[in-house]
């Protein structure tokens, strides 16, 4: 829950320098915090004097977190706990509420990245759906650039611009409720932008205009899930963009562990299909003369529900005349 | 929406993100679409090897980003032209296949003598046979080249192309052009590198991600470039980012007040006590990665090196160039003050480093809730990372 009248004390950037983390910022009232319960059970919960928050662990008190710092661990009235850790883009991408399929961070870093992305570029977008991308374009044009974000459906619009309030990069976002698509991006920012992101369903109609958009040498990104969309954006874009090239970005996530691996007793005469196995030699310095039979080792193997294709990230050029 | 052009500073923007090169820049050149990249100084003496010609690079002093330019085999040696680049042909259905030619190494007429002669031809001395002439010239004299299916007659168009009229194009360096790039990019993120942040670097690639992290801060926040050991490891990369290129030129004074530096704050930190200097020196014209230079002001072991837009200011023959401080001017500089006051986030891309036990060194530099990111290129020491610091944390009081 979060009151109406939002007191902006921790931002998610630094735009004013003398509140940035560095400065080891203590938690107060009407901070934005990240409540971590486990690696994928978090919550962005805004801290407010006289607040609970209930989860399985027990009921926490906001008023005990008050003072302490970002990154504590905090204890409930039952003795479990959680993390309060400082936000940042990328915590925000895994709290945030999804009102269209997001993208995630192998995906954000990397068009981020290819973009060119520096502090003081102004970057056009379309569509924003959750913001999440936005928030990290945001991060990367602070303090002096901006990022234009375009949605044609005026709810959603609307709860990005909300979203932006609540961790403090709205200064750096302006939402427009626009049919990108349909009316191209608007005449008042042609040569002005420094990077064009494209998330529509038929990126190819939008070209042209983003073309008019960019200054020279700049670079587009179009983001779509199906290879037909793609081929048909790449056959568009060879009209003013060079140096087309579509990427997919796929994040395999391992499950890692610390185990031991039983050596076995290779004496054992009545199993004789077991493998044989080197017998670890117990050092002197090991402690009580244990003879060990078994090393831990890390184990680590694929995760088999890893996320797979989101999307193909097609980046264009702007051709120089 | 009524558009708010007030955020629309392109000033501030072209500052950082530049359209058009200017002498001195650090420039990459693209040859023939990726097949070889080449970093070069652009300087009025500047030369670069093309294919087997040396060429002046005097011709890419002042043209925007992104332009083509092609090689001319001239008596006198190359120099450049620009040109336009065609556009890709339609795609035809194709009637032709290769059942009748025969590869007998006969079907080209014109000789290596032959092209020798062309590009020396004394009838148009001035102007020489260019590239495109001599392929055009090639494909004349081919007796199979009309046969060949359109995809083939590209393709020995494109051979031909990349040893007679090799393209070149000019690229801005940026920070993704080297170390993988979805490493990098994912360095950035999970360390939360933005405005006004304050980033370690360990950095045993070459300067990359010390460069990248610069070029996300723009001038604000500082990073800092730490080493283990008595020698700091080479960050000549970050020369070729092109930060501090308006800064060299101008003097002193006007140095010290220039907030816009993005090098303005490169430390390099050492167990994070005390401090030598890294200077850059600017006026160097090799087409290669100049050397830093270090200049060493009484060396004390566990030693940070600083480069600030102070550093850089003029030397004694009034060029820019690294030029030595006293420990007290040192230690006076803000950058300095400003650093030893700090706590950080955390980059570490140190392959041959025990990466557990840098980070330990370096926990204490770290500020409440701060992220950091470790790259390691074998699969099993990430793993091993992983489990070390996952156990390191439960058992922490918090």
């Amino acid at each position: 829950m979060y009151e109406s009248d939002l007191c902006r004390t921790v931002t998610m950037l630094a735009i004013d320098p003398s509140k940035k983390l560095s400065f080891q910022r203590l938690i107060s009232n009407g901070d934005l915090v990240i409540v971590y319960e486990r690696h994928n059970s978090m919550k962005a919960i805004k801290v407010c004097d006289g607040s609970e928050l209930q989860n399985r662990f027990g009921v926490f008190k906001h008023s005990d977190w008050i003072g302490k710092p970002f990154g504590s661990k905090v204890l409930s009235n039952k003795g479990g706990f959680v993390y309060l850790l400082a936000p940042t883009p990328e915590l925000w991408t895994l709290v945030l509420s999804h009102r269209t399929q997001i993208l995630y961070i192998a995906d954000i870093s990397f068009v981020v990245m290819y973009l060119e992305i520096v502090p003081g570029c102004v970057v056009l977008e379309s569509g924003t759906g959750s913001g999440s991308l936005t928030t990290s374009l945001a991060r990367a044009v602070a303090p002096c650039g901006h990022v234009y974000t375009f949605d044609f459906h005026e709810q959603r619009a609307a709860a990005a611009k909300e979203d932006f309030e609540k961790t403090g990069v709205s200064s750096m976002i302006t939402v427009g409720v626009r049919d990108i698509q349909g009316q191209g991006f608007p005449e008042e920012f042609c040569g002005m932008a420094d990077s064009v992101f494209l998330d529509l369903p038929q990126p190819w109609l939008t070209m042209p205009s983003a073309a008019k958009m960019l200054k020279q040498d700049a670079v587009l990104c179009s983001f779509s899930p199906c290879i037909e969309q793609v081929q048909r954006s790449c056959e568009t874009l060879k009209k003013d963009f060079t140096d087309i090239r579509t990427f997919e970005v796929l994040l395999r996530t391992y499950e890692v562990k610390e185990g031991s691996l039983d050596c076995g007793n290779i004496n054992k005469g009545d199993s004789p299909q077991s493998l044989p196995c080197k017998r670890k030699q117990s050092s002197s310095r090991s402690s009580n003369g244990t003879n060990k039979s078994s090393a831990t080792t890390v184990m680590a193997k694929p995760c088999s529900e890893a996320k797979g294709h989101t999307g193909y990230l097609t980046f264009a050029r702007l051709k120089c005349l | 929406m009524n558009g708010d052009m007030s955020k629309l500073s392109t000033e501030n923007s072209s500052n950082q993100n530049p359209r058009i090169t200017w002498e001195g820049y650090s420039v990459l050149l693209d040859i023939n679409d990726g097949d070889r990249l080449v970093f070069a100084r652009l300087l009025d003496k500047s030369i670069a090897k093309i294919g087997n010609k040396k060429c002046s690079l005097r011709p890419l002093i002042g043209c925007p980003f992104g332009s083509i330019f092609q090689v001319e085999i001239r008596p006198e040696g190359a120099i450049y032209d620009n040109r336009e680049e065609k556009g890709d042909a339609q795609v035809k259905d194709e009637v032709k296949d290769n059942r009748n030619i025969v590869d007998s190494n006969c079907a080209q007429n014109l000789s290596g003598e032959d092209i020798d002669e062309m590009k020396r031809s004394d009838f148009v001395y001035l102007q020489g046979a260019t590239g495109v002439q001599i392929i055009e010239a090639l494909i004349a004299n081919s007796s199979t080249f009309e046969k060949k299916t359109s995809f083939s007659q590209e393709k020995f168009k494109l051979r031909k192309q990349k040893k007679y009229a090799p393209k070149v194009l000019v690229r801005r360096p940026f920070a993704r052009r080297f170390l993988r790039v979805d490493v990098l990019s994912l360095l950035l993120s999970l360390a939360n590198v933005s405005t006004s942040s304050d980033i370690i670097v360990v950095d045993m690639v070459g300067g990359i991600p010390t460069g990248a992290v610069a070029e996300r801060l723009g001038g604000t926040g500082h990073v800092c470039n730490a080493y283990f050991g008595t020698t700091p490891c080479s960050i000549d990369i970050v020369r070729m980012f092109n930060f501090d290129d308006k800064i060299c030129r101008s003097n002193k004074s006007k140095l010290l007040e220039n907030k816009e530096n993005a090098l303005d704050s490169v430390c390099q930190l050492n167990g994070g006590k005390i401090f030598s200097h890294t200077g850059f020196d600017s006026t160097h014209d090799s087409l290669l990665a100049p050397e830093v230079q270090m200049i060493q002001e009484e060396v004390i072991p566990s030693a940070c090196s600083v480069v600030t837009g102070e550093n850089l200011a003029l030397s004694a023959d009034g060029g820019p160039g690294p030029v030595p401080i006293s420990m007290d001017e040192f230690d006076a500089s803000p950058t300095i003050k400003a650093c030893k006051s700090l706590k950080f986030c955390l980059v570490i891309a140190a392959p041959e480093l025990d990466t557990w036990s840098t980070v330990q060194e370096l926990f204490p530099l770290l500020s409440f809730s701060a992220p950091f990111a470790i790259y390691h290129q074998y699969l099993q020491v990430s793993f091993q990372i992983l489990v070390v610091v996952k156990y390191s944390f439960s058992r922490s009081p918090g």
